[in-house]
């Protein structure tokens, strides 16, 4: 193995319909026109020196090292920054050009600390690689003279260093942070000699507004910026390809290692999904996987409040099967179920639905999409025929006006939200539906041209007053819904949405937004050219969840946004293989490909294959699992990488419902919350650990390759498999390659999908079949997979969830850039730098209204149950409405929020709970409890 | 199963499905059927049996179209 070599092409490729032909150093290359002379170069096999250029940003032209000669031009113009012409006749190495570099090298390298041979880039230094491609061997000007040498580093980052004396100023770093990254936190500050990288004003890289998503260090040419892993281990030696473990983007990386261990993760240049891109977490928030506190053997106990006692794999899957097979046996076949992880690969969420449908005997199989994008599933199958978006990441850079509504990408997919605000800033048009002023509202050179404050909860008013300004102002695209669309159905939703009381004059009312905001926003979407719908959680945590998302694709489907690039209908994905564990069949009702188990031909495929009759009736959703837990119907479940008491809402009765069951399996890296309810513990896996695939928000097929050992001894895939075997099955896979096999022998949207193909595609997006054996970036182009677009008429229904006089706020939760969901990895890396605590947004008004300042402990209190955090005065949220985090257990947002769901799918209405703030002068009832039973419930007993 | 909870999803399922135009219970029944496990359509039968209270009308003719679920 070796590394994997990313090649500089030294500026960013061009797209021109016309081609130039030119000759550098007499080879004739033809390249696309606007093409730079040192890209030209480069793809024609030669290399031209430079420090400054790299291909992920635009030409600076600064550095002067990459002079060619043109013939009939005077001088030696930079190639980076020089265009190719038809007939150019270019030289890259001359006499003269080799004095100028040299000369050049000299200056660069008598301010320059010589200490290559300690220096943590010695072997992957490009200032080092330069001098030996000019011949350095003598500075004439000696290094005794004014320097930068003795500048003290800025260690405050927890992942990267920042050495001032080895910086070069070539602007790098800078045009990372502005131009890939999209924050533009850094700056050069000074003049002339004085001119240093800064990360703002006299701050250092940890108090400034870096986000660290480590775009300046990749793009350093020394070890100016440089990672504290690879300063203290050393360069690596080989590299693997994989995918991201954390948000739905799906991030590529070449895991770069030395032996078995982890130096860096390095985003893939090829990535389809990040281009090259990282954020905080996928490049740096990787410690969690050889954290002290992972769980390496397996442990039982016949009590939550016991012990764990360790046990063998063998002892331990004996006692799941003997428990297991008990209760069924006492309580009926039903009476147990599982739960797969959106965090684990498509072949072992295949399996784990496997065992409970063909193990079990049922279908209580569901998934963590319950609790956040189930919504999307209903809505866009029902309207569209795929419950899937409908684009890949690369549409963003053809949208014209894009409506982002409940989503906060700069947070929660980071890497999209630099290539949503590259596009903005080249002047794409934006409309912000959310009811907190989030950064894409208003960021460095991005302003939002509308931001729509909506009242949390009145998402279904809104998006149908959009519909409404655009029915009722001839806006409709006539001739796509004709083309596309059941025209009496859209007869019948215009005639729906064209009433008066969808008018935003009326809506105003409901929502608190201005009703000229709403007819500015709808025109906007309906005339500014090819328009997207970026959305998130923010829509379908809601008891209306899945209407929104109808409303939705109505006005997609109302203005011909569907079928071409730069448009569409885009769910922001959570967790990294949300898309995957839902494709796979992991919810109750549905087998793998969306099938509904009471389809008998459907059912017949897996019967066979499986050799077991299977159960056509629905199962049991996660929430329906913890109700019949209490009526004691359901009495065991397996639990994969999914920690259910922290993640889900309203705790209180989550963690009834766990109690009240004989048997719980939690199957974890970590002892998470829901561990502290649990009889059995089977260790977990990471990423690095195993092979498999991830499918991403845009229905992209990653893979994820094994890079080390599992230090628990089994792949996830495996433990699963040997618990089937426990109980029976002839379950018997040597590698997911055979799952991924099965999958698309069963799947016909998966029926193109083998390891071979992604080996030579790099990914393909589902469908991948024969009609399109490379995938389909884009859905529905010419018609739709369900034959007609549905037009969905969207009743707005208030939530039964109201404010008055005891919770006269409403509370809305959502996640912070360097937390990840429950935060059971992020909050076991340095991340926990930005973000120890959850903290409650609470405006200026309605903080001074209780007397409250910023920082003051407050206890928050719905009809659900209570808790204490830190406030956060800010009028990023309006009056009315307060905002918090659910990353960490110690508040435990989710003690606050209720049972009420959405009418479809029953996902949870995180959303919109109302609560009290009060000033607070300890933690909450709740609080104590909890944290004496979780310090009771994680001993384990000592090796005898 | 908690009667008050079904109820409440089956007058939420009910708001969605009498606008759209068509058989609403009918719509109504068919979701219950695809999504509500059998234990649940039974405690919603039962309390239909039982009178039925707090059920949306429509939500009430749907419940009563529902198949008997399987034992």
């Amino acid at each position: 193995m070796s590394l994997v070599e990313d090649h500089d092409f030294g500026t960013p490729a061009v797209k021109s319909a016309v081609t130039v032909s030119l000759t550098i150093d007499g080879n004739t290359v033809s390249v696309p026109a606007g093409t730079s002379i040192m890209r030209a170069a480069a793809e024609m096999g030669t290399s031209v020196p430079k420090l400054c250029a790299t291909d992920s940003v635009k030409a600076f032209g600064s550095c002067r090292l990459c002079l060619v000669e043109v013939e009939g031009r005077a001088g030696t113009p930079a190639s980076c920054t020089t265009p190719v012409a038809e007939g150019m006749v270019v030289r890259t190495q001359t006499e003269r050009l080799k004095r100028l570099r040299k000369g050049v090298m000299e200056l660069y390298i008598s301010d320059h600390p010589l200490d290559c041979l300690t220096c943590g880039a010695n072997g992957d230094c490009e200032l080092q690689d330069m001098a030996g491609a000019v011949g350095l061997r003598e500075v004439r000007y000696g290094y005794e003279g004014e320097s930068h040498t003795k500048l003290e580093k800025d260690q405050s980052n927890p992942y990267f260093d920042y050495d001032p004396s080895k910086c070069i100023v070539c602007s790098r770093c800078v045009r990372a942070c502005e131009e890939t990254q999209g924050t533009f936190a850094l700056t050069i500050e000074g003049r002339g000699f004085d001119s240093r990288v800064s990360p703002g004003a006299h701050e250092d890289f940890l108090s400034s507004e870096c986000v660290s998503c480590g775009a300046c260090v990749q793009a350093c040419p020394t070890a100016t910026l440089i990672e504290k892993s690879v300063v203290e281990i050393g360069q690596p030696e080989h590299s693997v390809v994989t995918t991201c473990a954390y948000c739905g983007v799906g991030c590529s990386f070449k895991a770069e290692m030395r032996g078995d261990e982890l130096v860096r993760m390095v985003p893939w240049k090829d990535g389809k999904a990040n281009r090259g891109h990282s954020c905080v977490k996928g490049r740096f928030a990787w410690g969690y996987a050889t954290h002290k506190d992972r769980i390496l053997k397996p442990m039982i106990r016949e009590k939550i409040a016991d012990p764990w006692t360790e046990v063998t794999w063998d002892e331990a899957f004996a006692h799941v099967a003997s428990e297991f097979r008990r209760i069924q046996g006492q309580y009926g076949k039903d009476a147990i179920g599982g739960i797969t992880s959106s965090r684990c690969t498509n072949e072992e969420t295949y399996l784990v639905q496997k065992m409970i449908r063909a193990g079990f005997g049922n279908n209580n199989v569901d998934t963590c999409a319950r609790v956040c994008h189930s919504p999307t599933g209903y809505g866009l199958k029902t309207a569209f025929g795929t419950s899937a978006g409908t684009q890949d990441f690369d549409s963003v850079e053809e949208t014209d006006v894009v409506i982002v509504i409940g989503a906060n990408p700069t947070d929660g997919h980071p890497v999209f939200a630099s290539r949503l605000k590259k596009r903005l800033r080249q002047g794409a048009r934006l409309i912000v539906i959310d009811p907190r002023r989030t950064d894409l509202v208003r960021s460095p050179h991005i302003k939002a041209d509308y931001h729509l404050p909506l009242r949390p909860g009145t998402n279904v008013a809104v998006v149908t007053a959009l519909a409404h300004v655009i029915v009722t102002e001839g806006l409709v695209d006539e001739k796509f819904v004709r083309d596309f669309c059941d025209w009496s159905e859209f007869e019948d939703w215009a005639a729906f949405v064209a009433d008066p009381r969808h008018a935003p004059e009326a809506v105003e009312k409901l929502c608190g937004v201005p009703a000229a905001a709403m007819r500015g926003a709808a025109r906007l979407f309906a005339t500014g050219g090819n328009g997207a719908i970026y959305y998130g959680l923010g829509v379908t945590e809601h008891s209306q969840g899945t209407t929104t998302v109808m409303a939705i694709a109505n006005l997609a489907l109302a203005t011909g946004n569907l079928g071409r690039p730069g448009v569409g209908v885009n769910p922001l994905r959570g967790q990294n293989n949300v898309q995957g564990s839902c494709d796979m069949g992991s919810f109750p009702h549905e087998f793998p490909g969306y099938r509904h188990v009471s389809d008998d031909a459907t059912r017949e495929i897996f019967e066979k294959l499986w050799g077991v009759p299977l159960s056509n009736e629905p199962g049991l959703r996660i929430p329906n699992m913890f109700d019949a837990a209490l009526d004691g119907s359901f009495k065991g479940l397996y639990v994969q990488g999914e920690d259910i008491v922290q993640s889900d809402p309203d705790t209180h009765h989550v963690t009834a419902g766990l109690s009240a069951m004989e048997c719980v399996v939690v199957h974890d890296l970590f002892l998470n919350e829901t561990a502290n309810y649990a009889h059995v513990f089977l260790p977990g896996s990471t990423f690095l650990e195993k092979d498999g695939t991830f499918t991403n928000a845009e229905r992209r097929i990653n893979r994820v390759r094994k890079v080390m050992a599992p230090k628990n001894g089994l792949a996830d895939w495996e433990v699963t498999q040997r618990l089937a075997q426990s109980l029976g099955m002839a379950m018997n896979y040597t590698h997911p390659s055979e799952i991924m096999a099965e999958i698309a022998a069963t799947t016909p949207s998966f029926a193109g999908v083998s390891y071979e193909r992604l080996e030579e595609l790099g990914s393909v997006q589902w469908p991948c079949n024969e009609k399109a054996p490379t995938g389909t970036p884009i859905m529905h182009i010419g018609g739709f997979a369900r034959g007609k677009g549905k037009f969905v008429i969207t009743e707005y229904v208030p939530t039964d969830e109201k404010t008055g006089p005891r919770f006269p706020l409403l509370l809305t939760t959502g996640r912070i850039l360097s937390q990840y969901n429950v935060g059971a990895q992020t909050r076991r890396t340095a991340n926990t730098a930005w973000h120890p605590e959850d903290l409650l947004e609470i405006h200026p008004h309605d903080a001074e209204n209780r007397g409250l300042k910023d920082g003051d402990f407050v206890r928050l209190q719905s009809r659900a149950g209570e808790t204490t955090l830190r406030a956060t005065v800010t009028d990023r949220v309006a009056p009315g409405v307060v905002y918090t985090t659910f990353h960490h257990p110690e508040t435990q947002a989710n003690v606050i929020t209720t049972d009420y769901s959405d009418w479809a799918t029953n996902c949870p209405e995180y959303k919109v709970t109302a609560v009290q703030v009060a000033p607070s002068n300890g933690p909450s009832e709740w609080q104590e409890h909890y944290r004496d039973h979780a310090a009771q419930s994680r001993r384990i007993k000592a090796a005898e | 199963m908690q009667a008050e909870k079904l109820v409440r999803m089956a007058n939420q399922i009910a708001a969605f499905f009498k606008v759209q135009g068509n058989d609403a219970p009918a719509d109504i029944a068919d979701h219950l059927v695809k999504f509500w496990d059998p234990r649940m359509r039974r405690a919603i039968l039962a309390h239909v049996a039982a009178g039925g209270e707090g059920l949306d009308p429509m939500a009430l003719e749907a419940v009563r179209r529902l198949p008997p679920p399987a034992a």
